[in-house]
């Protein structure tokens, strides 16, 4: 393990060194066409709702369908996608040394990643924050209670210095326990190493469907911070950046204006509504802008469906994790979920 | 700027290139010359590609706020330090756990590696098979199991097991009243100091006095009563200077005293039960090499089997045990950054974390390499110097 790690970082400092010039303008683009397939970096460790890999060593989850979704926009077929697991310590590296052409994978945007990484995001597809769990037994009903609490959280996320945060403003000692993979972490959790496990909301509810009693643990009412988490691409590689981000707003237009996978075939033959036959591609040469297949919105919701299918899918009522819209509701409904106008 | 030359004293030897001194030399240059062009290439092309990419680097990040905090420091450290001290802090940890490490795979390794030359049938077997198994079984798995079996023996925080008073057992770590030293205690410390120095003198001269005159003197026995008697003494006489804080139970575990975190203990039996099986071949190995005569030897003179093994047998081994010995510290010390997967806050798991927060992965993957790479060769030199102490001194 050691071994490939520092092989690992061997090769980022080699792929640094040699390839120069690797990433300007529209060069990713081209190099995927070219290859004929979307390398999408996702959750390794397998995150029930957001990346999971079965027996068969199919990918699904929502991070997943994002990917496949790209897929599908640029060659009008969603299998047209490999997948790289990363652990969180290893997903930047993976994306800016080019090992990965997009990074799904739960990543909170943030200033500094945003910058000092040489990475750009391209939008929310899931409004997220920081919580807490904790077992039943603890009697434990708010975080403020959790003053000299130990507690498990994963090395190579933004949680490990909100948790330092929060508790340093309100005045409370921790004793944290730092691993690099989630399932030892979660071990020990259960085996009680700490009291109480922290990471973002939808992790927290991802992992307690894969407790042996879920209904022994409880999820703290406590949002500490801000968790957007959205498509990663290498800052600089604009018209690649463009294609990620409006094949995720063209998932959210399609469910504003009703447009689902079963009748996205009947809208495209009759919609009246020039907003959809614009989406669709029947007007406007949309697909010219973007460099990619004049259909490309009609095959990401064909083949993988609107923004709200997949969270349904995925994460919604149906599933396991029963996690509420909420926030990632559309604008239309109170939430935050908003594309921009297809135009 | 103006250059003195001296004058010369004697002509030098003219330099010529069908001399093959000078060939040789200039081969060595241009060698060197060429590996330092293709370091500087390398490194110039990262730094031009960080730029363009738009990563930060530098190591200015050393001197800013680390904001997070550590399970295990054995300096003062809390989330307002810096990211330098943190990485001092994963240093010192690593130390921490390799040192133990250390110590108590020599102590296993030697006496498995005993017992498997044992002539008893059973102890024999039982070592063998020890040293099999541990062997082949993937040390990373070995912590993972060592980490769940330590965890899922302890009991919780609130049904601690008390063993005698302030000191408590539980899954959160082994509780420990912590020493506070009062004034006066540096008396002690001088003491101690006179004691060992007292020590060393009384060996050399019970050595010099068993060479001359071949009578042995107990000088274990009576160092060790100096060692202790003095201190105690000195510790009496200022007044029990020493205070200890007792830990106690709060809500969630028990806070004060001294711990001893679940992961230390996963790790440190992990890794001296590992590594402990490959010293035991060593040591096998090393006394196996000793010939057969100088046992027999040795009981002709009348000694017993222990007192053969002790004086004769294992001085003469230590000299093939040594080199790879060295190996086997080295491999355990690096072995520690596994510790990332059990949530032991060593060096490699704080530079993973100091990586994550900065994303200066070039900068804090150099500094790990230098830092174990440091760390090996000082280990090397240490026992390099312990070797040519305990190699043949021919008389």
């Amino acid at each position: 393990m050691r071994l490939s790690r520092l092989a690992g970082a061997a090769t980022v400092i080699a792929a640094l060194g040699f390839v120069a010039g690797a990433a300007s303008a529209g060069e990713t683009l081209d190099a995927v066409k070219k290859k004929g397939f979307v390398q999408c970096g996702v959750n390794g460790g397998g995150l029930p709702g957001f990346a999971t890999v079965d027996d068969q060593g199919n990918w699904s989850g929502f991070d997943v369908d994002f990917c496949r979704a790209v897929a599908a926009a640029v060659f009008g077929d969603k299998n047209a996608v490999k997948f790289t697991p990363l652990s969180a310590k290893e997903r930047f590296t993976a994306l800016q040394s080019g090992e990965i052409d997009v990074l799904i994978r739960n990543t909170t945007w943030t200033l500094t990643r945003d910058t000092a990484l040489g990475l750009d995001f391209v939008g929310v597809n899931f409004y997220d924050g920081q919580g807490f769990m904790v077992p039943k037994s603890l009697g434990v009903k708010s975080a403020l209670e959790l003053d000299g609490a130990s507690v498990c959280v994963q090395t190579g996320t933004t949680t490990e210095r909100n948790l330092a945060d929060y508790f340093r403003a309100n005045n409370m000692s921790y004793e944290p326990v730092v691993f690099e993979n989630a399932n030892e972490l979660i071990a020990a959790f259960q085996a009680g190493r700490c009291d109480v496990f922290t990471t973002d909301r939808s992790g927290l509810y991802a992992e307690r469907t894969r407790f042996e009693n879920p209904d022994d643990w409880v999820i703290l009412p406590e949002v500490i911070s801000k968790e957007p988490l959205g498509p990663v691409v290498r800052h600089g590689d604009n018209e690649w950046g463009d294609v990620v981000r409006w094949v995720y707003y063209a998932t959210l237009e399609a469910e504003e204006y009703g447009v689902t996978s079963e009748n996205v075939d009947d809208l495209r033959q009759n919609s009246k509504n020039p907003t959809v036959r614009r989406l669709l591609g029947v007007e406007d040469e949309f697909g010219k802008f973007l460099g990619i297949p004049q259909d490309w919105a009609y095959q990401v919701i064909k083949q993988v469906g609107n923004y709200g299918e997949i969270f349904e899918r995925n994460l919604g009522q149906s599933t396991p994790l029963k996690i509420d819209r909420g926030i990632n509701d559309l604008w239309t409904r109170g939430g935050l979920q908003y594309a921009m106008p297809f135009r | 700027m103006a250059v003195v030359t001296r004058p010369r004293l004697r002509p030098r030897a003219r330099l010529s290139l069908n001399d093959p001194r000078v060939r040789a030399v200039l081969a060595q240059l241009v060698v060197l010359a060429l590996v330092l062009a293709g370091a500087a290439y390398l490194i110039h092309n990262t730094l031009l590609n960080l730029e363009r990419l738009g990563v930060a680097s530098g190591f200015g990040f050393l001197w800013t706020t680390a904001g997070f905090d550590i399970s295990q420091t054995l300096i003062p450290y809390d989330r307002t330090y810096t990211y330098g001290r943190a990485f001092l802090v994963g240093l010192l940890n690593t130390f921490y756990v390799s040192i133990f490490g250390i110590v108590f795979a020599t102590i296993i390794g030697f006496i498995i590696g005993i017992a498997r030359l044992s002539s008893n049938w059973l102890v024999a077997k039982v070592a063998a098979a020890y040293i099999e198994i541990i062997r082949n079984v993937p040390l990373l798995l070995q912590l993972i199991v060592w980490y769940f079996v330590v965890l899922g023996g302890l009991p919780t925080a609130r049904n601690s097991i008390t063993l005698g008073e302030g000191v408590f057992l539980n899954v959160r770590g082994l509780f420990v009243p912590k020493p506070i030293f009062l004034d006066g205690f540096e008396w002690v410390v001088v003491a101690l100091a006179v004691a060992v120095i007292a020590v060393i003198l009384l060996a050399r001269w019970a050595r010099r006095r068993f060479e001359q005159t071949g009578q042995p003197f107990p000088t274990f026995r009576v160092g060790l009563a100096i060692l202790l008697l003095l201190p105690l003494a000195a510790y009496f006489l200022a007044g029990s200077p020493l205070e200890f804080q007792y830990p106690r139970h709060t809500k969630f575990r028990v806070t004060g005293g001294l711990v001893m975190l679940p992961e230390f203990m996963a790790m440190v039996a992990g890794l001296s039960i590992y590594t402990a099986a490959f010293i035991a071949e060593i040591v096998r190995a090393g006394i196996e090499a000793i010939p057969r005569g100088q046992w027999e030897a040795a009981s002709a003179l009348g000694l017993s089997r222990a007192q053969t093994l002790r004086l004769v047998v294992v001085p003469q081994a230590l000299r093939v045990i040594i080199p790879p010995q060295t190996s086997q510290y080295l491999n355990l010390t690096k072995n520690s950054s596994l510790g990332v997967a059990i949530g032991y806050p060593d060096f490699f798991n704080v530079a993973g974390t100091i990586n994550n927060q900065t994303g200066q992965a070039v900068e804090v993957i150099a500094i790990t390499m230098a830092v174990y790479l440091s760390l090996s060769l000082a280990i090397s030199a240490f026992m390099n110097w312990y070797n040519r102490r305990m190699a043949l001194v021919e008389r």
